[in-house]
């Protein structure tokens, strides 16, 4: 016979999917609302990202050459990593910030646990939690400095959050289209719900994500605060409800870094329980914690609590508690 | 009504236009005549021929090893030249016998019956005499799947005709040409069991075999069609009689524990051959495709024609060929030696230019948990294939590793390209031998 033939155990066919496209269409899905920041906040929101992506990627390959492992920057989870530290930056943070946060998230939380797939957390969220306690005003001051003034209307010195929680009610100064829209103080990537949903159809389009996470975080999440509204004495109040909605970090939060597969449970009943606890404690953590902000704190905190709900959620296989006639 | 499915299963490409439109084609086999022992679950057959003894078609030359075992039987007249062991599809080397064709084809006499004036006793004597094994794959004898210890609990018999794996089309091509015997051969099982409904379950991908079905049955009393939703492994028992019947069976219990009773097209059509005709098994309609031949085609084989000389007859393969596998892309096994004989399991020889397990680089598992959802077992393939590669046998059998009917839509799924199913599959031989030797 003139031919090798290969051998190999079935399958003997696979899908095209692969890791490192399910990380450039993240990438993809980021960029409206990656665009949009750029254009909100100015020149400076694109040096934070950028510096964001590159040092990423950097630390990425220094790590692998250093420790002899194969290179894995062509797998673009570091990319991603990065996109999202940079998305989670406040516009005017120093540039040096950015870098200190991708050594975190890169190094500390990713490589040194066992690379991609290992990490316990989420290592942009991990990093950017890093700098908040290390640097907390800097990374809570949202004040555009004078030269961008122009650029931004319906700008103030603080988020739609932190205003709701120096004041405990809502001003009517953050209307709700802005809410939507995104030309509010925040973050660079946060901001706008409606670049953030468009993203979020892209990945539900390319089945990188399903609903399953972000539907019941979000939902748990609105239930805790209309239920809070309630009980609190407030009564319902739309705008109050919206400015929780859209008005911090928990849009992206729950389409971008909520879903992030290592960080969540593998098991669908796990998914939903995930979702719904995210949602309360994210809620917990806005209503009764020390800061405006809790969308972060509680991804992290969650993303400990997965190795116990995937435990507890092991689905049942076909056919399981069948009796032999 | 929505059509009729399970949860999970994948689409891969079904490349069934390549050889959809090719009829059956008789191929009489030139060369040497390969019958190997086992080729069925089961004890291996016993030989009740010598060398030098002179055969003819439809001759016993194997009986049975034991209740749980077929009968062999020559498909061509000659000479028997010896018996030794000779690989087979599966990657084993099993004793085979090597029949040198006098291309005389002289028959045996067969006894043809009349359904009406066979007792059960009588058919399933006739169906264990005619060697009828399971044909879709597993060959699992179908005398003894004909025979549950009570066959008035049988509600359903199943005929699969899902045909699911990619790239196949032999049961198409029998459900297209030949629909009468299929359903002859279902009325044969259905006398058998008084209580039973016959379903003719075909994915919807193949209308016009539901359409011809559908025309053949609709006066026949207890026989229906059923329009299953393509998806695979629509065609695999257990998804078969959940998305006919809605009821479920695992890893340790048989299809009569729920009452049904599964057979593949091609087997059905056998009992009909064996019970009606008296005419044992010694041909099936085997799939020669992919893009790696030059011509597919579907032919009606004789077992025993070696594989090599099939492909030929299909113009061979292409310069630009990398893999051949006996079977679907699925669930085949891949060949590394094209001297291998047709049995009566082989439904295809399929030629691929590219192999893109090969070609996959496999990369760290993300979690993304794609494996879980595609699984028709609903367990966990990725922490599984982890506990086999960890060799963490008491997790695997905790997570319900034995669950897996290793259809291989998780390693086809997964973006990280582990070889999920293969790990599996190992394990799961692990934990079945150590089993054995308690």
């Amino acid at each position: 016979m003139e031919q090798m033939l290969n051998v190999s155990s079935n399958p003997h066919v696979r899908d095209k999917m692969t890791t490192s496209r399910i990380m450039q269409l993240v990438v993809i899905a980021l960029l409206p609302t990656t665009l949009f920041g750029i254009w909100n906040f100015g020149l400076h929101a694109l040096l934070v990202v950028l510096v964001s992506v590159a040092s990423s990627v950097i630390f990425e390959w220094l790590y692998d050459h250093f420790m002899h492992k194969p290179n894995t920057i062509t797998d673009f989870s570091a990319v991603v990593t990065g996109l999202l530290l940079g998305l989670n930056m406040p516009p005017q943070i120093p540039l040096w910030m950015p870098v200190l946060g991708s050594a975190f998230a890169i190094i500390v939380v990713k490589q040194l646990f066992g690379g991609l797939g290992q990490n316990f957390m989420n290592p942009a969220l991990a990093g950017r939690c890093f700098l908040m306690i290390s640097f907390a005003g800097k990374m809570t001051n949202f004040s555009v400095g004078e030269k961008y003034s122009g650029v931004v209307d319906a700008v103030t010195g603080a988020t739609p959050l932190a205003a709701l929680k120096a004041q405990g009610f809502v001003e009517n100064s953050v209307p709700v289209k802005n809410l939507f829209l995104g030309n509010i103080q925040g973050t660079i990537g946060e901001t706008s719900a409606l670049a953030i949903l468009i993203g979020a159809v892209i990945l539900l389009a390319f089945k990188v994500i399903d609903l399953k996470v972000p539907l019941t975080y979000i939902g748990s999440f609105t239930v805790f605060v209309i239920l809070y509204m309630l009980f609190s004495g407030m009564g319902f109040d739309g705008n109050y409800l919206l400015s929780h909605l859209f008005g911090g970090g928990l849009m992206l939060g729950a389409w971008f870094m909520a879903t992030d597969y290592v960080t969540t449970p593998i098991t669908p009943k796990g998914q939903l329980v995930y979702g719904c606890i995210l949602g309360i404690v994210t809620a917990v953590f806005r209503l009764f914690g020390g800061s405006a902000e809790g969308v972060s704190y509680a991804i992290i905190f969650c993303n400990l609590l997965v190795p116990i709900i995937e435990r507890l959620t092991k689905p049942v296989a076909f056919g399981k508690g069948g009796k032999k006639a | 009504m929505g059509l009729l499915t399970f949860k999970g299963g994948v689409h891969p490409y079904d490349g069934k236009e390549l050889s959809k439109n090719y009829p059956i084609e008789k191929y009489l086999p030139q060369g040497e005549m390969i019958y190997p022992l086992s080729q069925h679950i089961g004890a291996p057959a016993v030989p009740v021929v010598a060398k030098g003894d002179h055969v003819l078609v439809g001759q016993k030359i194997a009986d049975a090893g034991g209740f749980v075992s077929a009968p062999i039987h020559s498909s061509v007249s000659g000479t028997v030249k010896k018996i030794e062991p000779h690989l087979n599809a599966t990657g084993s080397m099993v004793n085979a016998i090597f029949i040198e064709n006098d291309q005389k084809y002289e028959e045996v006499e067969y006894t043809p019956a009349k359904l009406e004036s066979l007792s059960k006793e009588e058919i399933l004597k006739r169906i264990q005499e005619g060697g009828v094994v399971g044909m879709g794959g597993a060959g699992f004898p179908t005398h003894v799947k004909l025979a549950p210890k009570d066959p008035s609990k049988i509600e359903y018999v199943l005929v699969n005709g899902a045909e699911c794996e990619p790239y196949l089309t032999s049961d198409y091509r029998r459900m297209l040409e030949e629909p009468e015997k299929i359903v002859e051969g279902l009325r044969v099982m259905l006398t058998l069991f008084d209580n039973a409904q016959g379903y003719i379950c075909i994915e919807d991908n193949k209308p016009d075999c539901i359409a011809r079905l559908k025309e053949l049955v609709k006066d026949i009393p207890r026989i229906e069609v059923k329009e299953l939703m393509t998806k695979y492994p629509q065609g695999g028992e257990r998804t078969l009689i959940y998305a006919t019947t809605g009821r479920e069976i695992n890893s340790s219990m048989l299809p009569a524990d729920v009452g049904c009773v599964v057979d593949n097209v091609d087997t059905v059509v056998a009992i009909y051959q064996a019970v009606i005709l008296g005419m044992p098994v010694m041909s099936r309609i085997v799939t020669v495709t992919g893009d790696g031949i030059q011509q597919p085609k579907n032919f009606t084989v004789l077992c025993g024609t070696c594989m090599e000389e099939l492909i030929g007859a299909a113009g061979g393969l292409k310069n630009t060929a990398s893999k051949v596998i006996s079977g679907g892309p699925m669930m085949g096994f891949a060949m590394y030696d094209l001297q291998v004989p047709c049995t009566k399991t082989t439904s295809a020889f399929l030629c691929l230019e590219k192999d893109p397990v090969s070609q996959a680089q496999q990369t760290a598992c993300i979690n993304c948990g794609r494996c879980v959802s595609v699984c028709p077992g609903h367990v966990l393939p990725a922490r599984l294939a982890t506990f086999a590669e960890h060799g963490n046998m008491e997790a695997f059998q905790k997570f319900d590793g034995m669950e897996c009917c290793e259809c291989g839509c998780c390693s086809y799924v997964c973006p990280a390209k582990r070889p999920l199913t293969q790990s599996i599959k190992s394990m799961r031989k692990m934990v079945l031998a150590s089993r054995r030797k308690k």
